[in-house]
């Protein structure tokens, strides 16, 4: 899987988060919380949805590494080239 | 016909306060309408002109049925009036269609507000009356000039109701009131019904609050504590599982805050009619807030008898269908206590509002690192403040002391939740 492709999956299951927000705007590092108002229940649907697409179960220890978007591409790209 | 409020399935118009004709703003008072429990004032969701009224003073409608045509702004009139058929006149009683079905107007909105029926706008609380009478009936005697207190009430504990005025004065209606009956129901006609959901969802938050804030006499307790050994416990729990069984912190605090109310059962139930009444089940209300705006609390229901990952998990599917619109009604009629956790915004406490007739409310802000004395010595631990909103008209600072610590105790007990 190309970065391109993990990170047109990750946008789609944010935009699923955060429907009304504009994606295309998103600030590759400002932090997912604050720009999309996402609360601890769903980042963990996230998770869970990213689980559920790519196999990547994501520990909550590294939760911290997921907290922009270039981050989480980042490092989706890095566990799935593992 | 508006629902307004989860047990409302029917409304009788009392007034009408606009006329055909009438230009109406957003937000304007166009009816007063009669519940079971009171008189509530009819907002008009939409600007407009009044094209016609369909619904007759002291007619009883179910929800959603049409009470007027509204013309939107720049509407062309012909696309709002029916064919030139001849109207209907008719006396007003006979005039009486059956109510068309309630497809003109949603019965139950996508989502609901959160709070129960907003409060009784019109009711004169603590007025002495001679007769027990319905504020219909209280109305339509007047007007009809019929005495009150010579008639026997066949309503709840012999209260003159409407039916009754209306058997004593013949049924009579002025003969000159002409009402011409609608013979098509325009799909314009969802005048009444909220068309802005949030608007709507706003305005019930605002009753609701203004109801608790003047009647409630809510005292204020907080306690700090300490989650580390919860959050440790938590972490360990989780680590060895996929994701979709993880439980989130405020889980446990769901869960400590359930058990804790068993052993305060004046803090979990309904002040309703001058009395509290204790709630048959812990029901947890959950505060959730919505994408742009707006708050429902559905309860998670039987919260103290779930196990540790069935709270979590019927909060995750609570949380869910609250974002996207899905209430049940059953989830809005009965929360016994509602629990709101801000946490994730990064507040360090909540001073909750009761929800009325909730008599407490329990507010957690978020989990933060903080020095933390004990035995002695200083450390730095996780900790969560947990505030306690409740009804002195119900219970006192000591039962919500004790309440919080017995909380604090459970939390401090993570593998017994």
């Amino acid at each position: 899987m190309t970065r391109d492709e993990i990170r047109s999956l990750v946008l789609r299951e944010l935009g699923r988060i955060a429907p009304e927000a504009d994606l295309s705007a998103l600030p590759e590092s400002a932090p997912l919380r604050e720009e999309l108002e996402i609360d601890s229940m769903d980042l963990l649907n996230f998770a869970t949805a990213i689980h559920a697409a790519l196999g990547v179960d994501i520990p909550e220890a590294d939760y911290e590494r997921i907290a922009s978007l270039g981050g989480c591409v980042d490092y989706l790209a890095a566990r799935l080239a593992r | 016909m508006p629902s307004l409020g989860a047990d409302m399935d029917s409304g009788t118009l009392l007034e009408w306060r606009v006329s055909p004709g009438d230009r109406v703003a957003r937000g304007q008072i166009v009816a007063l309408v009669d519940t079971e429990k009171a008189e509530i004032e009819i907002e008009c969701w939409q600007a407009g002109v009044v094209e016609r009224l369909i619904a007759e003073v002291g007619q009883k409608l179910p929800v959603g049925a049409p009470l007027a045509w509204l013309r939107e702004e720049g509407e062309a009139a012909a696309t709002a009036k029916p064919a030139p058929a001849p109207p209907a006149v008719a006396p007003a009683a006979t005039a009486v269609r059956p109510a068309p079905p309630v497809s003109v107007a949603p019965r139950a909105p996508d989502v609901r507000p959160p709070p129960p029926p907003p409060s009784p706008l019109r009711v004169a609380v603590g007025e002495s009356r001679r007769v027990h009478a319905s504020p219909l009936a209280r109305r339509l005697a007047k007007e009809r000039g019929v005495d009150l207190a010579s008639l026997a009430g066949s309503g709840p504990g012999g209260a003159v109701v409407a039916e009754d005025v209306q058997r004593a004065a013949g049924a009579r209606q002025p003969a000159e009131r002409v009402l011409a009956v609608a013979p098509t129901a325009p799909a314009e006609a969802a005048a009444a019904a909220p068309r802005d959901r949030r608007e709507g969802m706003r305005r019930a938050i605002a009753a609701s609050m203004a109801k608790s804030k003047r009647e409630i006499p809510h005292y204020y307790l907080e306690t700090s504590i300490d989650c580390g050994h919860a959050l440790e416990w938590l972490r360990a729990r989780n680590e060895s599982r996929p994701v979709s069984e993880r439980v989130l912190p405020v889980a446990l605090l769901l869960a400590a805050t359930a058990k804790a109310l068993r052993r305060a059962p004046e803090l979990n139930g309904f002040f309703v009619d001058g009395a509290f009444r204790p709630g048959s089940g812990i029901h947890l209300g959950v505060a959730v807030s919505l994408r742009g705006g707006g708050l429902v609390a559905p309860a998670l229901r039987g919260a103290d008898l779930r196990s540790l990952d069935e709270l979590m998990c019927g909060l995750r599917e609570l949380t869910q269908r609250a974002r996207e619109g899905r209430m049940r009604s059953s989830e809005f009629s009965d929360a016994t206590l509602t629990v709101t956790s801000l946490g994730d915004l990064g507040v360090d406490r909540v001073f909750p509002v009761i929800y009325p007739p909730q008599v407490a409310i329990v507010g957690f802000g978020r989990i933060a690192e903080a020095p933390w004395a004990e035995r002695g010595m200083l450390a730095v631990r996780p900790i969560v403040r947990c505030t306690l909103a409740a009804d002195h008209r119900v219970s006192d600072g000591m039962r919500g002391a004790r309440f919080l610590a017995e909380l604090a105790r459970l939390l401090a007990r993570p593998e017994e939740l």
